[in-house]
C-alpha cells in the first residue's frame, strides 16, 4: 500500500475510536482568544473535575472556532453523538455541566449555544443556523476548532495531506501551479497578488537552495487569523507550504512568527516534528523524490518585519529593514537566494485547491476575487470573532448578520479595515462588497482581514491618532521620508485631537502625507497617509471640530494621550557598548 | 553566582547553543540569551558576538532595533496592556491610566522597588476579548479598570507570588 493510503486508514482508525468509542470527547478551545477567556482555567477545572469523578474521557485542545465571542468554548461528544457546545464556560461551570450531561444525560438548559453534527441534541438549535455561522464557507478555517493540532492524525483523517500526495503522485509541478493559477487565488496578506504567478517567478529561478517563506509576523492590530490558523490547524499549512515548494522546485520553507506568541509557535513546532516523525517532511516525502525542510523563524518585536524584504533581514537575523527591489525575492532573496514569500492564510487555501480542483475554489466569490476572506471581527460588536465568507457578500452582511451589529442600540459609525495602514469607512458603507478592487476604490484596503466596528460614541480624530501613533513607533527609520513624516503626521495628529491645531494644518498632512506616498521605500510609508486621508474623507465634520470650534464632540479625546515612543535609534553605525556603560541602552551616533 | 559576569556569560552560552532550530543568527541568539536572562546585559552581547563571529556594534545594532529586547534587569512580574484600536475602542486609555496611577508610573517602565514592568503592547492577538492584557505572560481579555487594577494590584502586594 502507498505510504500515504497507510497513514489514512491508521487516522481513520484512530478518527473512530474517537467519535464512536465508549469515552466521550471533550473538545477545549485553547487559542489565544480562548485563553484571553479564561479557556487554560476551564481546561484545568474540566480536568479535575473528571478526576475527581473518576469518568474517562478524551479531552482534547482544540484552536479556534471563530466565535470568539462565546470564548471559553468546550463541546463534548458522546458515543457516535454530535458535538454539543457549552459557550462561556467559567471554571464554576465545569461541575455543573459534567454532572448534568455526562453523569445524567441531561442537556442543561443555560449555556448551550448548539450542536454541530448528523443528529439534533435534545431541542438545542443547530450551532451553524447561528448568526455567526450561517454565512460562512470555511476552507482555510476548515478544521480550525475541530481537530487537535496536536494531532497529525485528526487532520489526516479529516482529509489532510491528501493534496499533497495528489500534488506528488498525479500531478506535474506544472500542473499544480496551473491549478493555483486558474483557481485565481490572490495573496491574502495584503497586496492581493495572484499566486500562481508569484510561485512561476521562483520555478525558474536557479537552485538549490531556494526558499519559500510563510509570514506570520502578522502585527497588525485586530488582526489574528494567521496565528488562528496555525494554532487551529498547522498542518494545513505545513501542507500548502509542501505543495508550493514541490510547485516551484524549492527545498526549504520558513515559518516566520513573532516571539512571544507561544500558542502558535509551539503548536507549529510541534506539527513540524510530527510530519518529519511519519515522511511528510525531510527526505523522500511519502516515498517520492520529493524532498523538503521546513523550520520556524522567529522574530522580535517589529511590525515592518511582516514586509516582504524585511522579513527577509529578519530570518538573516538582522534589523527588519526593506530592501530596495530589484533585485525581486525570486531573484534574491533570503541569503541572497531565491525565495517566495506567501501568507499564511493564503498557502493554507493550496491543500483543498489541488484536492478539489481551480473550477471549485474559482466558482466561489466575485470578480477578479476568488475563493473566501477569512476576517477578523472586532470591536464595537456583538459577535467579535475569526470568521470566513465568500468573497463577494457586502460588508452589511458581515457587520450586521455575521457580527450581529452594534451592541447596546447604538449606531454604526465606521470601520477600520486592513490593519493600520488600511483605511476608515462609514456607516454608509455597507453595500460595499468584499472583493479586493471594489474595497479598495472605496478608500480601504481588505488587507490581512481585520475589520474593526466602532460606535456613534467613537471619535474619528481620536481613532486616527491611535493609527497614527501606531505607524509612527513602528517606522523602522531605514528610509527618512517615512521616519521624519510619521513623526510629523502624529505631532500634527496630536495637535488636532488637543485642539491645539494651528491654521493650515490640514494641508500640511496632506502635503507631509503625499510626499511620504510617492518616496518611501516601502508600504509602510507609502501607505501610512492611508488612515488619515480616508478619516478625513468621510469623517472631516470631526476635524472641523477640533480645529475650528476646539472641541471633542464625543469628549474622547479630553485624557491624556498614551502611547510609547519609538526610541529605535536610527543610525547605521553604533559606539560600541564600553564596559562601564552596563545596562544602557546603546547611544546612536548620526553620522552625515 | 549567576548575575556574575562569568555567569551572565556562562548562562547565555548555554542558551545560544541549545537553540532548537537549525538556522542561528545574531537575533535568534537576542532572542534565546534574553529568554534565559530575562535581559539583555553587555556580557551576553559579547557572548553573542563572540559565538556569531560578528563584533559588538552588529549584535548592539540588530537588538536596539527590537522592541521586545531590554537591557536593564526586568521586575519580578510582567504587565503588559494593549494599546491598540481595537482595545482603544473598548477601553484600554482608561485601564492603562488606572494602572499606571496604581503603580505610582507615567510610563514604561519599573515600579520604584523593580517588583512590576509595565509594557505597551500594539496587539495580543485576541481583539475578540478586547481590552486585554498580558500578565506573567498569561492573556487576560474582557477587562474593565477593576479588574486590571485587581489583578495588577495583587502583584503589587508584598505577598504576591506568580
Amino acid at each position: 500500500m502507498a505510504a500515504y493510503q497507510e497513514l489514512r486508514a491508521q487516522a481513520d482508525q484512530r478518527w473512530l475510536g474517537l467519535i464512536s468509542g465508549d469515552r466521550p470527547w471533550i473538545r477545549v478551545g485553547t487559542a489565544m482568544c480562548g485563553q484571553a477567556a479564561g479557556a487554560v482555567q476551564v481546561l484545568a477545572a474540566l480536568r479535575a473535575e473528571l478526576d475527581k469523578r473518576g469518568i474517562d474521557a478524551t479531552i482534547d485542545e482544540v484552536g479556534c472556532l471563530g466565535i470568539c465571542f462565546a470564548e471559553p468554548l468546550v463541546d463534548i461528544v458522546k458515543k457516535r453523538g454530535s458535538r454539543l457546545f457549552f459557550n462561556n464556560v467559567t471554571p464554576e461551570d465545569v461541575s455543573r455541566i459534567i454532572e448534568s450531561y455526562l453523569v445524567n444525560d441531561i442537556v442543561p438548559d443555560e449555556g448551550v449555544i448548539g450542536y454541530l453534527g448528523q443528529n439534533p441534541v435534545g431541542d438545542v438549535p443547530s450551532l451553524n443556523k447561528h448568526p455567526s455561522m450561517a454565512k460562512q464557507e470555511r476552507i482555510a478555517l476548515r478544521n480550525a476548532g475541530r481537530i487537535a493540532p496536536a494531532d497529525i492524525y485528526q487532520y489526516i483523517a479529516r482529509g489532510g495531506y491528501g493534496g499533497l500526495n495528489k500534488a506528488l503522485f498525479e500531478m506535474q509541478p506544472a500542473d499544480v501551479i496551473q491549478e493555483i493559477t486558474d483557481s485565481g487565488l490572490r495573496g491574502r496578506g495584503g497586496a492581493a497578488f495572484p499566486t500562481g504567478v508569484k510561485w512561476s517567478f521562483l520555478v525558474r529561478s536557479p537552485g538549490p537552495p531556494k526558499y519559500i517563506l510563510c509570514n506570520c509576523e502578522e502585527g497588525d492590530p485586530g488582526a489574528y487569523n494567521d496565528k488562528g490558523i496555525l494554532e487551529s490547524d498547522p498542518h494545513t499549512l505545513l501542507e500548502g507550504i509542501l505543495i508550493a515548494g514541490y510547485a516551484t522546485g524549492a527545498t526549504n520553507g520558513f515559518v516566520f512568527i513573532r516571539h512571544g506568541h507561544d500558542g502558535p509557535i509551539d503548536r507549529t513546532r510541534h506539527a513540524i516534528a510530527q510530519a518529519y516523525e511519519l515522511g511528510l517532511l525531510g527526505q523522500n516525502i511519502l516515498g517520492s523524490e520529493f524532498s523538503f525542510e521546513i523550520e520556524v523563524s522567529l522574530t522580535g518585536e517589529s511590525y515592518v518585519a511582516g514586509e516582504e524584504t524585511a522579513l527577509m533581514d529578519s530570518i538573516e537575523g538582522k534589523r527588519a529593514m526593506p530592501r530596495f527591489r530589484p533585485p525581486f525575492p525570486a531573484a534574491a532573496g533570503v541569503w541572497g537566494k531565491p525565495s517566495n514569500i506567501n501568507n499564511v492564510k493564503t498557502l493554507a487555501y493550496a491543500p483543498e485547491i489541488i484536492l478539489k480542483g481551480s473550477q471549485w475554489f474559482s466558482s466561489i466569490g466575485v470578480n477578479r476575487s476568488t475563493g473566501t476572506a477569512v476576517l477578523c471581527l472586532s470591536g464595537n460588536i456583538r459577535y467579535p470573532g475569526m470568521y470566513e465568507v465568500p468573497m463577494g457578500i457586502t460588508l452589511g452582511e458581515v457587520v450586521n448578520e455575521i457580527g450581529g451589529g452594534v451592541p447596546g442600540g447604538k449606531r454604526l459609525k465606521l470601520l477600520q479595515t486592513g490593519g493600520p495602514l488600511g483605511g476608515v469607512l462609514g456607516a454608509d458603507s455597507m453595500g460595499i462588497h468584499l472583493d479586493f478592487e471594489e474595497m479598495r476604490d472605496a478608500g480601504a484596503i481588505l488587507g490581512s482581514g481585520g475589520i474593526i466596528v466602532a460606535d456613534e460614541d467613537t471619535c474619528a480624530v481620536d481613532l486616527t491618532r491611535v493609527l497614527v501613533a501606531f505607524c509612527q513607533y513602528e517606522s523602522c527609520g531605514k528610509c527618512f521620508p517615512c521616519r521624519l513624516g510619521m513623526e510629523q503626521l502624529l505631532e500634527i495628529v496630536e495637535r488636532i485631537a488637543k485642539c491645539e491645531s494651528e491654521p493650515g494644518d490640514l494641508d500640511l498632512l496632506r502635503s507631509v502625507g503625499e510626499t511620504m506616498e510617492g518616496t518611501s521605500l516601502c508600504g509602510h510609508g507609502q501607505l501610512g497617509f492611508g488612515p488619515i486621508r480616508s478619516a478625513l474623507q468621510h469623517f472631516e465634520a470631526d476635524f472641523i471640530a477640533h480645529i475650528e470650534e476646539k472641541r471633542c464632540p464625543t469628549g474622547k479625546c479630553t485624557g491624556p494621550m498614551l502611547s510609547p515612543k519609538n526610541t529605535r535609534p536610527y543610525a547605521f553605525d553604533f559606539v560600541p557598548a564600553a564596559p562601564e556603560t552596563t545596562g544602557e541602552r546603546p547611544r546612536a551616533e548620526i553620522r552625515g | 553566582m549567576t548575575g556574575t559576569v562569568e555567569g551572565f556569560k556562562r548562562r547565555t552560552r548555554r542558551a545560544i547553543t541549545s537553540q532548537r532550530q537549525p538556522t542561528v543568527t545574531v537575533l535568534s541568539c537576542l532572542l534565546a540569551a534574553q529568554d534565559e536572562l530575562g535581559y539583555l546585559p553587555d556580557e551576553a552581547i559579547e557572548e553573542i558576538a563572540t559565538y556569531t563571529g560578528t563584533t559588538t556594534n552588529e549584535v548592539w545594532g540588530v537588538a536596539s532595533f527590537y522592541t521586545n529586547f531590554r537591557f536593564t534587569p526586568p521586575g519580578e512580574h510582567a504587565v503588559e496592556i494593549c494599546w491598540g484600536p481595537t482595545c482603544h475602542l473598548a477601553g484600554a486609555p482608561g485601564i492603562l491610566q488606572s494602572v499606571l496611577d496604581l503603580l505610582g508610573l507615567s510610563g514604561e517602565g519599573e515600579t520604584s522597588d523593580n517588583r512590576i514592568s509595565l509594557k505597551y503592547n500594539t496587539c495580543l492577538g485576541a481583539c475578540s476579548q478586547a481590552p486585554v492584557a498580558s500578565i506573567d505572560h498569561q492573556l487576560v481579555g474582557r477587562l474593565s479598570i477593576e479588574t486590571a487594577r485587581g489583578l495588577v494590584g495583587k502583584l503589587k502586594a508584598p505577598d504576591a507570588t506568580r
